[in-house]
């Protein structure tokens, strides 16, 4: 049982009483309660493929940084290539240790020639904001703002996300941002809106952040505008089938993002960055393990997270899953696990143990789906 | 929600049906609610010997595995195969094709621990 003193550390968002009111099951996730499915995961799933659902994202953080250093500086603590964002540009991101590991996978954006907008994890954002805090000791002229409490967020994914946001913005004559993209609006209802072209589920959308007392009148909207309302089990499922990874899970500080299969968001000809010396010598040298796909290869129990993955016909545990789970759109259990580099290629066989029986699996390229 | 009055319940939320001293197990249409989307069921060997509060079945939907207790000690004489080819029926029927496994119990006195359909309505409201 959580006690009570747990218990009251776990935040609300401010759509909390409606996911209850909506019937969503909700439970703890990084420090937040939050809703785990409606309808149902499988259902809530396939509406985001095939229609629109919109998800409660605001337990993500949002994190500011102005000033005239600003690019300088971002670009010796993120991996990605900034410089060549223009403003209203978006790009995905990492922000690592010194050992090279992951703090935090984000998107930042270009909001204007000196301001970046920073959506991060939401079991990252203290953790996040100290680090930067740190990074910017010396650094003259950088402004760090943790805004995470202000903002409500909701992401619209799915086939339909832009007639949802023509039927939400009706009258406001606001066309969404293109992929990657940021905007802010000003509402009819006098909110200031940010809107962002992304999401983590594969499927086109949106991510639109607003005041917080706010929360519910757009979480209305949309549902009125034809979206299912979604949890963060079908978030799970949907990212899953695209291999993005799910930071906690798939990426931790003991982890670089070469090894997470992320090098397309590094880029080492930039200049130096935080953790770079690392990644050199892990390009250098090779890798020694890497996060790869395993589909399971006969019909049998779902494939969840640190379950043992095993040598095929009997051998030794090799990893362990760092995801896994149903697929609702293959009918498959699939997972992620980082893998000995020597197992690391599509179709090597594997085996996977559940409960002390094993079944056969094997390492497929990504995304699932 | 449907708590047949004919049943046992635990507070594990598996129901019982007994006939002399075969009980007949499987979990409540409130469970089958909460878990949603049952994807697998994985049941125990017939012939295994058992004592009540034993896992001995797994019930998964796409969120989480749950463990199915023994409502009473015996011997599992019968297994639902209908529900390991379409572990759909424990959703859509947890009371009839739904059921999971059979027990020949052994001392059906173990049985009073459960609760009956009045105990266990106000146990999950």
């Amino acid at each position: 049982m959580v006690s009570e003193a747990e218990n009251q550390e776990v935040k609300q968002t401010p759509l909390a009483a409606r996911h209850v009111e909506l019937g969503a099951k909700m439970a703890a996730f990084a420090g937040w309660e939050m809703p785990i499915q409606y309808a149902g995961i499988m259902s809530e799933h396939l509406a985001v493929r095939e229609k629109a659902g919109v998800f409660d994202i605001s337990h993500m953080g949002q994190i500011w940084v102005r000033g005239a250093g600003a690019v300088e500086w971002l670009s010796g603590v993120l991996t990605n290539d900034l410089s060549t964002l223009d403003v209203g540009q978006g790009q995905y991101t990492l922000m690592l240790n010194e050992k090279g590991g992951v703090v935090d996978d984000l998107i930042i954006y270009r909001s204007a020639e000196l301001e970046f907008f920073l959506v991060v994890n939401a079991s990252r954002i203290e953790v996040d904001f100290k680090w930067l805090q740190s990074q910017a000791l010396d650094t003259e002229g950088i402004e760090l703002e943790n805004e995470s409490e202000a903002y409500a967020g909701l992401a619209i994914q799915g086939p339909k996300a832009v007639e949802v946001w023509t039927e939400m913005a009706a009258g406001l004559g606001e066309e969404l941002p293109q992929r990657n993209q940021i905007a802010q609006v000003k509402a009819g209802n006098g909110d200031d809106l940010i809107l962002c072209r992304t999401g983590y589920t594969g499927e086109d959308g949106f991510e639109l952040f607003c005041p917080a007392a706010s929360a519910v009148y757009w979480l209305d909207k949309a549902l009125v505008a034809g979206c299912e309302p979604c949890g963060l089990g079908a978030r799970d499922t949907l990212r899953l089938e695209k291999c993005y990874p799910l930071n906690g899970s798939d990426l931790d500080e003991e982890h670089t993002p070469l090894e997470a299969g992320l090098g397309f968001f590094v880029k080492m000809d930039k200049g130096e960055f935080v953790g770079r010396e690392v990644l050199q010598e892990q390009k250098e040298k090779g890798l020694s393990r890497r996060l790869c796909a395993i589909r399971m290869m006969v019909k049998g129990p779902p494939p969840r997270p640190h379950y043992s993955v095993c040598a095929a016909e009997g051998g030794e545990p090799i990893a362990e899953l760092s995801s896994g789970g149903l697929s609702p759109s293959l009918k498959q259990g699939i997972g992620m696990a980082y893998l000995p580099i020597a197992c690391a290629k599509a179709g090597t066989q594997l085996e996977i143990d559940v409960r002390g029986r094993r079944y056969a699996a094997e390492v497929v390229k990504k995304p699932f789906y | 929600m449907n708590i047949p009055d004919q049943l046992k319940y635990a507070e594990s939320h598996e129901w019982t049906e007994l006939d002399g001293e075969m009980a007949k197990v499987g979990i409540s249409d409130h469970a089958q609610a909460e878990l949603t989307d049952v994807v697998y069921v994985e049941l125990p060997e017939v012939g295994n010997l058992v004592e009540a509060g034993d896992p001995v079945a797994v019930v998964e939907s796409v969120k989480a595995a749950s463990d199915i207790y023994a409502p009473v000690g015996g011997e599992i004489i019968e297994v639902n195969d209908a529900v390991q080819d379409d572990p759909a029926l424990v959703n859509t029927d947890p009371y009839g094709a739904g059921w999971l496994f059979k027990i020949k119990a052994e001392d059906t006195s173990q049985l009073t621990a459960l609760m009956d359909a009045e105990g266990y309505t106000a146990h999950i409201s």
